[in-house]
């Protein structure tokens, strides 16, 4: 069996810090495996798993809509490949997403999560803060919650496993093979969950 | 990867409180260097009105910009240049769900701590307003905001950073919708990141003691600057950017996204050009792509545009020498 290959979408926000993250984790891990940058439908297609990192949702949908990027992403996911969303790229999963202070926006959404997000919920970047959370149900005791201009949930499905809370607020999910964070892994130094999502790739390799 | 820590620890603009049963922590350098990493090939539009905004947005912006004029506006009128509106920087917010940044001026502690009870996503303190204090830049690191200062040269950058700018984007000449300049100085900032970047592989302490006299700035941002070969924060390119291929290009020198300024909404066909610089900027890899974002305009229709070299105001100069 070969290795496995991990693409992070670089279309825009913060694209190599998850490339970082995500070889370490396999570095720790001990598995063999390659970490690249995707833009085109093509590099997407030869993936075994994906991360949408954060950025600026808006901007994530509408170039990814411009390429077919969004479509071959839809098809994978459809086909079974875990994903990581990760603030923006958690929205970008959803079903249905609001702006707390413009409300209902009209943003292509990939329409999977079965989530109804809030984003900025926290406020702006003034009000971006650091935590200690905790995401018992996959073993992660102490994280270090890093939410910029984050989103959270407002309502989640009943297939949808609610993975973390702030304040009442849902900031972490996961949905078959698919995991959602509102705060940002990538900035902590943290892998244990860039090594959960590795393990949810190997395990369906 | 670019590091996200500041140098200082915990400044007056750090800011602990409890948030139910959770101890939280705002305005550390994560949170305000992280910000700016979300941006990251990225286009950030300025923009004077709600309306100029929402196309921002719709066109892909990362973030927009208020001004009271654009550039190429200020610099006709002439007279003092201050920060914009009040009233219309916070319609803008109502508006848009992506970042909004505004200008304060060089030096102006008070217009920036105005800017921040108003609650924009990032302050802009630019050469583009008339300084308020050419000797000395506001202390950042006592703001919860995040900043983001323009740089000429390598010593200007990092004189920045020290202060606590959370991101720089290098100057070109604004309003004049020319890219000349801001390709020489992001060439300058390329070149001396080299210089310095073989003295440290070289391991040559006494010459990067050296650098850091010569920049005016401390020994641990040149050692940490050189050890990483780029600028320890996330840097733009502003000032003159008109077209999708000026854009593209500033992508290849090495820049982790663009600012616009008046090249878009003193064109003719603002919104066609947005959504142009925007794919340009996301693809500049690829020049069938750019090729198409340049079509998408018309030249005939950009910015007339003015030569560098004949300039009575040379807006880049501004609180260079501190």
């Amino acid at each position: 069996m070969s290795g496995i290959n991990i693409g992070v979408l670089a279309v825009q926000g913060d694209v190599v810090e998850n490339i970082m993250a995500t070889k370490m984790a396999i570095e720790e891990l001990g598995l063999d495996g390659i970490v690249t940058e995707v833009k085109t439908p093509e590099q997407i297609s030869d993936l075994d798993g994906l991360i949408i990192p954060g950025g600026e949702s808006t901007v994530i949908g509408t170039l990814s809509l411009v390429n077919g990027s969004l479509k071959k992403i839809k098809e994978k996911i459809a086909s079974g490949m875990p994903v990581f969303g990760i603030c923006a790229g958690m929205i970008m999963l959803s079903k249905k997403a609001k702006d707390r202070v413009v409300g209902e926006m009209d943003q292509p959404l990939l329409d999977f999560l079965d989530v109804k997000i809030e984003r900025n919920t926290f406020g702006r970047q003034k009000d971006s803060f650091e935590s200690e959370i905790s995401m018992d149900k996959i073993g992660i005791k102490k994280f270090q919650g890093v939410f910029i201009r984050a989103p959270s949930i407002l309502e989640a499905g009943k297939d949808v496993e609610i993975l973390s809370k702030f304040n009442e607020k849902i900031i972490a999910v996961k949905q078959g093979n698919i995991i959602g964070t509102a705060f940002h892994p990538e900035l902590t130094g943290d892998l244990s969950l860039h090594k959960y999502f590795v393990n949810l790739i190997k395990a369906k390799h | 990867m670019i590091p996200l820590s500041g140098d200082l620890g915990d400044t007056k603009g750090v800011i602990k409180e409890n948030i139910g049963s959770f101890g939280t922590t705002r305005g550390t350098s994560t949170l305000k260097r992280g910000f700016a990493h979300m941006l990251k090939n990225g286009v950030v539009m300025d923009v004077t009105t709600v309306e100029q905004a929402q196309i921002a947005e719709d066109a892909g912006a990362v973030a927009v910009m208020v001004l009271d004029k654009l550039p190429s506006d200020v610099r006709k009128a002439g007279g003092v240049a201050r920060t914009a509106s009040i009233r219309i920087i916070q319609e803008i917010m109502d508006s848009v769900t992506i970042p909004v940044m505004a200008k304060c001026r060089i030096g102006h502690v008070y217009e920036a701590m105005v800017l921040q009870e108003t609650n924009v996503d990032m302050i802009d303190e630019s050469e583009v307003l008339t300084p308020a204090d050419e000797n000395h830049h506001i202390w950042k690191w006592d703001f919860t905001s995040p900043f983001v200062n323009g740089a000429r040269n390598l010593g200007e950058a990092l004189r920045r950073i020290e202060e606590g700018a959370a991101m720089i984007r290098t100057k070109g000449e604004p309003g004049t919708g020319n890219v000349a300049e801001a390709v020489i100085h992001i060439k300058n900032v390329n070149t001396e990141l080299r210089r310095i970047k073989s003295i440290y592989d070289a391991g040559d302490e006494q010459d990067l003691i050296s650098v850091a006299r010569e920049l005016k700035v401390s020994y641990s941002v040149v050692e940490e600057t050189a050890s990483l070969g780029r600028l320890p924060v996330v840097n733009f390119a502003a000032g003159g950017i008109s077209t999708p291929a000026d854009a593209a290009y500033l992508m290849t020198l090495g820049c982790d996204g663009v600012f616009v300024g008046s090249g878009i909404f003193k064109a003719d066909d603002a919104k066609e050009r947005a959504q142009a610089i925007v794919l340009a900027t996301t693809f500049w890899e690829d020049p069938d792509k750019v090729k198409e974002a340049q079509k998408m305009i018309d030249e005939r229709q950009s910015m007339l545009g003015l030569d560098t070299k004949n300039l009575e105001l040379r807006m880049q100069e501004r609180g260079s020498t501190a």
